[in-house]
């Protein structure tokens, strides 16, 4: 019986020749993740496993993300604590502020992934890197430590669920919509324990950045992981960041699939997600009269240079409504230099934005934008569940980075489309 | 083989790990500490309620949303003996069994069984007793990898012993 893509990288690095689902197996590992929040625990586990060195200083990548620039004593505490063991580890890839980014967009970045690598990360959008052709998954700290110190980790192999797209998405819907679309589909827990394989031609017309977005929130339907296969985009991207060499995998002609959903790219409509779950999907078409606070453009899912220049394209040479609190986060420091050199803060800032440092901030109520109760927000972000940016009474509302920038000109959520040519 | 005793706190589908500790008390990883804001989100009694050895019982997907171990730590650390769900979010899994929280499938227990019920659990058996009700329910063995994973005492004492 063919294999699955992810079935195919997880047996390469099982070093079996064939692999099933519901197989437990060991892997080896490519790159082990852990940020701010989750590094400190790894690490008090990994103390107690009695060795004294990582097992492999270049594979192993740290970055205080989430509550950096240090929010208060207990962060600048728990950031202290993982720099000092990056140090005496001799982490090759930590990445103080001043050169990291939201960890998600940044290892990317910096080549630390490529094509038909294995990656296990402590933060649940590791799933990312799926973009770019390679198994990643999310997992806790524990996994983290023994991951940090073994250079393995068991899994469980996935089966799958097959997305072939078709069809070239209109002007103002992106991958935020589609995987929006697929999860208000699917659900929450459509892909538990399972794969989200995509596939298909309408995958030529999505950019590299929209597939990021996409792999991100396989999370967010319960996946294991999300993976694209790997294409002339995709290689262009790994050559214009990484050195490191890769492999291509590609499912088997035979590989089986627990289903097979077909998705015209072109039907899909700009989406939203209600509070409090990502699967309470609505099309732009049936949100109604929906009144908002603030806007948040950025994070691991939208925070890319694409996402800022589609906040700049809506907003230059307009204002954002007034009450309105629009916070821009884009998600790495090369990011932030790009969209200065585009001009595009200059836009965001004189349309009445504010511009910030790389940060996960407030997609997980950390700082710099905690809604109070009856307040609303829409965020480019993945998690609108209870209490995620702040108050529990207040509301999250997931959208793409085009629907949240038409938002902020009009204090409702609203449609591109109604806005723009 | 270990048992588990306590009164159950019964909740739906879908309890993300930002209602278990939202992240505004992720600034620090000390169990006791991150216990006493477990299920805040949620249920604002629990940690007032919650008496070691209590049971949670919940629907669908338990455990969703964030990877943050400080999770299924914090539910343990205020007391909870074991989690017993129709389904988990995968990542909570994996991390419930690695710091030795234990959790069991059970569809049929979550049909059965109220919020207040009086519940035991055999560990060894995976038999789930209702001592209200007078049920029994028989949850889903792990496989033997994950058995021998928990009978280690989780995972960094099955690679420390290497």
């Amino acid at each position: 019986m063919g294999m699955t893509m992810t079935q195919k990288i997880l047996a390469a690095h099982a070093g079996l020749a064939q692999v099933k689902a519901g197989q437990l197996i060991k892997a080896k590992l490519d790159l082990v993740l852990g940020n701010d929040i989750t590094t400190p625990v790894a690490v008090k586990e990994f103390n107690k496993i009695g060795v004294s060195e990582v097992f492999d200083k270049s594979k192993v990548a740290i970055v205080p993300d989430h509550f950096t620039p240090n929010k208060d004593i207990k962060a600048a505490e728990q950031c202290k604590f993982i720099r000092e063991f990056a140090h005496d580890k001799e982490i090759e890839n930590y990445f103080e502020v001043g050169e990291m980014g939201i960890e998600h967009a940044l290892i990317p970045e910096k080549g630390l992934v490529v094509p038909g690598d294995v990656v296990i990360g402590a933060d649940s959008h590791t799933c990312t890197y799926g973009a770019l052709g390679a198994f990643s998954t999310g997992v806790g700290s524990t996994d983290m430590a023994a991951g940090m110190a073994t250079g393995e980790a068991w899994f469980k192999v996935p089966s799958a669920i097959k997305f072939v797209l078709t069809g070239k998405p209109s002007k103002w819907v992106s991958g935020k919509d589609i995987i929006l679309h697929i999860i208000g589909l699917i659900g929450v827990d459509g892909a538990l324990y399972r794969s989200m394989e995509f596939v298909g031609d309408g995958i030529k017309h999505l950019s590299m950045d929209s597939r990021f977005t996409m792999a991100n929130m396989a999370i967010e339907a319960g996946a294991k992981n999300g993976i694209f296969p790997v294409d002339e985009l995709t290689l262009a991207y790994v050559k214009e960041h990484s050195t490191k060499e890769y492999t291509i995998y590609e499912a088997d002609e035979d590989a089986e699939y627990d289903e097979v959903y077909h998705i015209d790219l072109s039907e899909i409509r700009p989406t939203v997600a209600f509070p409090h779950l990502p699967d309470n999907t609505r099309t732009i078409d049936n949100v109604g009269d929906i009144e908002i606070d603030q806007v948040v453009i950025g994070s691991c899912t939208n925070g890319r240079i694409e996402d800022i220049r589609m906040a700049a394209q809506i907003l230059a040479g307009k204002k954002v409504k007034k009450g309105v609190r629009v916070i821009i986060f884009p998600a790495t420091q090369k990011i932030y230099l790009q969209a200065l050199k585009e001009g595009l803060i200059e836009q965001l800032v004189e349309a009445g934005a504010v511009f910030s440092t790389p940060t996960c901030g407030p997609c997980l109520g950390g700082h710099m934008g905690i809604l109070a109760a009856g307040e609303r927000c829409v965020a480019t972000t993945n998690r609108n569940f209870v209490g995620r940016m702040g108050h529990p009474e207040s509301e999250v509302y997931l959208a793409s980075p085009a629907v949240a920038a038409a938002s902020a000109l009009t204090g409702k959520i609203t449609n591109p489309e109604d806005i723009m040519d | 083989m270990k048992q588990a005793q306590g009164t159950v706190f019964k909740y739906g589908s879908n309890v993300d790990t930002d209602v278990i500790i939202p992240a505004r008390y992720l600034n620090t990883s000390d169990p006791a500490e991150l216990a006493k804001y477990c299920l805040i989100d949620l249920d604002k009694t629990f940690v007032d309620r919650v008496k070691p050895g209590d049971i949670i019982v919940a629907e669908k997907n338990f455990g969703c949303g964030s990877s943050r171990e400080h999770a299924p730590i914090a539910l343990k650390a205020a007391g909870v003996s074991v989690v017993i769900a129709e389904t988990f979010a995968r990542i909570f899994y994996r991390n419930a069994l690695n710091i030795g929280l234990p959790i069991l499938e059970c569809p049929e227990a979550v049909k059965g069984i109220s919020d207040g019920d009086q519940v035991a659990v055999d560990f060894s058996t995976g038999i789930i007793t209702n001592l209200t009700k007078n049920e029994t329910y028989q949850a889903q063995p792990f496989p033997e990898f994950m058995q021998e994973l928990i009978n280690s005492g989780g995972l960094i004492k099955s690679i420390s012993k290497k």
